[in-house]
């Protein structure tokens, strides 16, 4: 009987062994494509879980069906069971592998949040220092309005061209701002102000994510990335997208009724698509500015949600909800 | 045994249904109060989650307005908690079971365990009165700024009923700590006592360490709700991360109040049926108190995308995996349990391999999203919704279930149907994979939770979870034809209808009230089957009571 069993045991080791290594290459199709550099790094580490799930799965799973099927009672035998105690060798081992199995995990994920970090993933160098990545702001005036101004200075050619210089060094930054129930992505270089993000491909991203009115979460399955917008507060997300396209942006944390609605788009570029973009975004802010001067009263928010075509209230962040629904909801649309 | 003495059992065998709607300091009818009220909780929980699934069938929001969906979800995840899941493992078979396990009269503070039950119903009904003003609808984590903005009397609601039902978790928790260290026969050291009441010892202190926070915490939200002041609120300089830290600092380690009772049951459920002793009795004793500690300190695994600070991240991504370690030890021991039994494949024992089988499928995928840079993509989404409900469904209720199929004569006196215990087994055990299996999909995908509506693409996996929803849902109602046709009708139980060795089962079944006529005093180990000791042991809990009892105590 020794021997079978010896074989029997190898023979399944070997079986589950497949089965995980199976599992670690073909589990492409539950997750959407990789769109960004990150992405691809945290799939290769979701592969390696897998491989290991599968085979502690197989292994829990398999012995308990089999003790299911094999070690039922016989129908008048009430006798007990050999007492079996423990086996303290057996205890050694199936403690000392899953210890080294999370071991090796913990280490492994350190690591791919490191290197996704030193590519500028996490942004949160500056996070380490006090509590949080963010810088506290006040939330009356909100970032942007600070931003704003200083954009408008920064709209001149000359300033412009050295953006483009050094662009391929510098990430591209963008202002994030969730608010209910929209986006709203602010690119410094150039002033632009946009409902959806546009994005180059292949040029690494600073995104600063703040919110107005309550938590949101910026993320985009394709890149795997996800960041709370916490009002008060600025929260950085840094990555390279690496495939045109578009995604989805989507808020994933709960933000009132229509958080289910509160979707836009990230659309990577080509470099030629993309500075083309940009020009088109700048002649539609010069003839806005010249709207601005007509009417004075208008905030910088304001100035975008009429390019947006978005309801004048939107700028009110706290009218009724129905309101908000329908600016969550065009918005979306547009 | 005097007539005095024969005169009062004849009382016990029946107790008047009077005394399950009285302020009753018998441990066994409060034990029995929490099963019952939390049970009917479990029933309204469920309803309002078949809601949110029949609001998820379809993709656009065309059921329930989104406010109410919102409160749906938002009271779904508070009843099931705090009013199915802690009660009923905690209140309900802590309450019958401890004492009688370690050989107690009662517990160690009758009054305060009375007080503790009937904080419940009053807070609870406050809290299902809260639909006339529109419940809490931040969640269930009531986050702020949102939770301060939206449904402000509901949420005020939600609040005080948090307060009060973690006044009465903690209330259990001392008693049950007292009792277990201190009310013990003498003959029961540590290390004789049944697993069910190490996982109590380490459920009390976590609901004596942790619950004080969450309740810190709500009188702060409360605070900045209802006086305006700005303790987390960032329009007035207030720091709502705080808030997540507080609140997890409860809620994390409420995970392991949630489970680590049920760990306790399969420990005792897992042997008896498997004929064979538990393997490993220390290894799992100790990981017990191991979890319960280290579950202190994994809160902020829930704020990875927070923007917590990187070594903050890390710290409490490695102190979460570490966790997989004696929860793998409990796993593979009751593998080892079941392995070469002789297994006797009851409705109980059906339950209690499915709560291993499944339990597994949530630890799996918890080590997993506690990997920083993995979470950070599945944070709020579907895979999440999976991975909680193949703890908490497949883990936490499995788990009641095995229990109530286990324990069900020892509390009535009466057997439940075999046959209709294994219906509702076979319809739960598909049911609960049918609908939650798919979501691990969904939320790798890219569907994020909480939401009301949601992109089209994920349709099709949608409408397959709402119907392992609905089949669920059908799966209770064999269960409840069940237990009260059982109780009212059903054969009469013996005293040790499953030939176990803990003390319950040496006195008679229902037990009469002060539970044993001496002090018991322990002859064996609470496994040591397959022992020539453990056939006599059997033996006399099954031998007829002295003639007088069987005169007067049956009908």
């Amino acid at each position: 009987m020794k021997i079978p069993t010896a074989i029997l045991t190898l023979i399944v080791g070997i079986l589950i062994t497949l089965a995980s290594l199976w599992v670690s290459q073909n589990n492409g199709v539950l997750l959407p494509i990789a769109a960004a550099a990150e992405a691809a790094e945290i799939d290769r580490l979701f592969a390696a879980m897998m491989a290991i799930a599968t085979g502690l799965f197989l292994l829990v799973q398999g012995a308990l069906l089999y003790s299911l099927l094999a070690f039922r009672r016989k129908p008048d035998d009430e006798t007990d069971a050999d007492p079996v105690h423990g086996n303290v060798s057996l205890e050694i081992v199936w403690t000392a592998i899953p210890a080294m199995l999370v071991l090796w995990l913990g280490i492994y994920s350190f690591d791919v949040y490191q290197s996704i970090d030193s590519v500028g993933t996490m942004g949160s160098h500056n996070m380490a220092h006090q509590h949080g990545d963010m810088e506290m702001v006040a939330v009356e005036n909100g970032p942007d309005a600070a931003r704003l101004t200083a954009d408008q200075g920064a709209l001149s050619p000359d300033s412009l061209s050295q953006a483009v210089a050094t662009e391929a060094v510098e990430p591209l930054q963008v202002n994030v701002d969730g608010l209910q129930y929209a986006w709203l992505f602010t690119y410094p270089d150039t002033g632009i102000i946009s409902g959806e993000l546009h994005l180059p491909v292949n040029r690494p991203v600073t995104l600063n994510i703040t919110a107005r009115d309550v938590i949101h979460a910026f993320w985009v399955p394709e890149f795997r990335l996800k960041q709370d917008a916490v009002p008060g507060q600025v929260t950085h997300l840094n990555f390279q997208p690496t495939e045109e396209g578009v995604y989805p942006v989507i808020c994933a944390e709960l933000c009132g009724a229509y958080h289910g609605a509160m979707k836009t788009r990230s659309i990577v570029h080509s470099g030629a698509e993309y500075q083309a973009w940009v020009d088109s975004q700048l002649v539609a802010s010069q003839s806005r500015e010249t709207m601005a001067q007509s009417v004075d009263s208008m905030s910088p928010l304001e100035h975008h949600v009429a390019a947006m075509g978005m309801p004048h209230h939107l700028h009110d962040l706290s009218p009724h909800q129905s309101d908000l629904a329908q600016a969550g909801n065009s918005h979306s649309e547009s | 045994m005097t007539e005095a003495q024969a005169h009062h059992l004849d009382e016990v065998e029946v107790t008047p249904w009077r005394e399950y709607f009285s302020f009753s300091t018998d441990h066994k009818v409060i034990g029995i109060q929490y099963l019952v009220t939390s049970f009917v909780f479990y029933l309204i929980g469920g309803l309002l989650a078949e809601l949110v699934r029949t609001e998820l069938a379809t993709p656009a929001s065309d059921f329930v307005s989104r406010e109410t969906y919102n409160e749906l979800f938002t009271m779904h995840a508070t009843i099931m908690i705090f009013l199915w899941i802690i009660p009923t493992l905690t209140g309900g078979f802590g309450n019958f079971l401890v004492p009688l396990m370690i050989g107690a009269r009662d517990m160690a503070f009758p009054k305060l365990n009375a007080i503790a039950f009937w904080i419940i119903p009053p807070t609870s009904i406050l809290l299902l009165l809260s639909f006339f003003v529109g419940p809490a609808s931040a969640g269930w984590t009531s986050y702020p700024p949102l939770s301060l903005m939206t449904n402000k009397a509901g949420e005020a609601i939600w609040i005080l009923g948090v307060i009060l039902l973690g006044t009465s978790s903690i209330m259990a928790g001392l008693n049950f700590l007292v009792t277990i260290l201190k009310m013990r026969i003498p003959s029961m050291t540590l290390n004789d006592m049944p697993l069910f009441c190490w996982a109590m010892l380490a459920t009390s202190a976590l609901q004596l360490i942790a619950t004080p926070v969450l309740s810190g915490a709500m009188v702060l939200l409360g605070f900045d709700l209802l006086v305006g002041t700005n303790f987390f609120n960032p329009a007035g300089g207030g720091d709502p991360i705080v808030y997540q830290h507080m609140f997890w600092f409860y809620s994390h380690p409420a995970v392991y109040i949630m489970i680590l009772p049920a760990f306790g049951l399969i420990s005792e459920i897992l042997p008896v049926h498997a004929r064979k002793p538990i393997f490993g009795y220390q290894a799992i004793a100790y990981s017990s108190i191991a979890i319960s500690f280290l579950g202190l300190i994994v809160w902020a695994h829930h704020m990875f995308t927070s923007g917590t600070p990187d070594w903050l991240r890390m710290f409490f991504m490695i102190a979460t995996m570490v966790i997989a370690v004696p929860t793998g030890i409990k796993v593979f021991s009751w593998v080892a349990t079941v392995w070469g039994g002789k297994l006797h494949l009851c409705s109980a024992m059906l339950f209690g391999m499915a709560f291993v089988s499944m339990f597994v499928v949530g630890g799996l995928s918890g080590v997993m999203v506690a990997s920083v840079p993995f979470d950070i993509h599945v944070h709020d989404t579907y895979f999440v919704v999976a991975h909680l409900h193949y703890v908490l469904f497949g883990g936490s209720v499995f788990g009641i279930y095995a229990g109530l199929y286990q324990w069900f004569p020892k509390m009535t006196g009466r057997m439940l149907n075999e046959f209709w215990g294994k219906v509702h087994f076979a319809m739960t055990f598909v049911g609960f994979n049918i609908c939650f299996l798919p979501m691990h999909v969904l939320g790798l995908q890219g569907m994020n939770r909480r939401i009301a509506e949601y992109d089209p693409k994920f349709a099709a996996l949608n409408v397959v979870c709402t119907i392992g929803s609905y089949l669920l849902a059908v799966s209770t109602v064999p269960f409840m034809v069940n237990a009260v046709w059982s109780w009212i009708a059903g054969p009469k139980a013996n005293s040790n209808p499953w030939k176990g060795l803990t003390l319950e089962w040496t006195v008679p079944s229902p037990p009469p009230v002060e539970n044993f006529e001496e002090d018991p005093v322990l002859v064996i180990g609470p496994y040591d089957y397959g022992t020539p000791k453990a056939l006599d042991v059997v033996a006399a809990t099954l031998a007829p009571p002295p003639p007088a009892l069987v005169g007067e105590g049956s009908e």
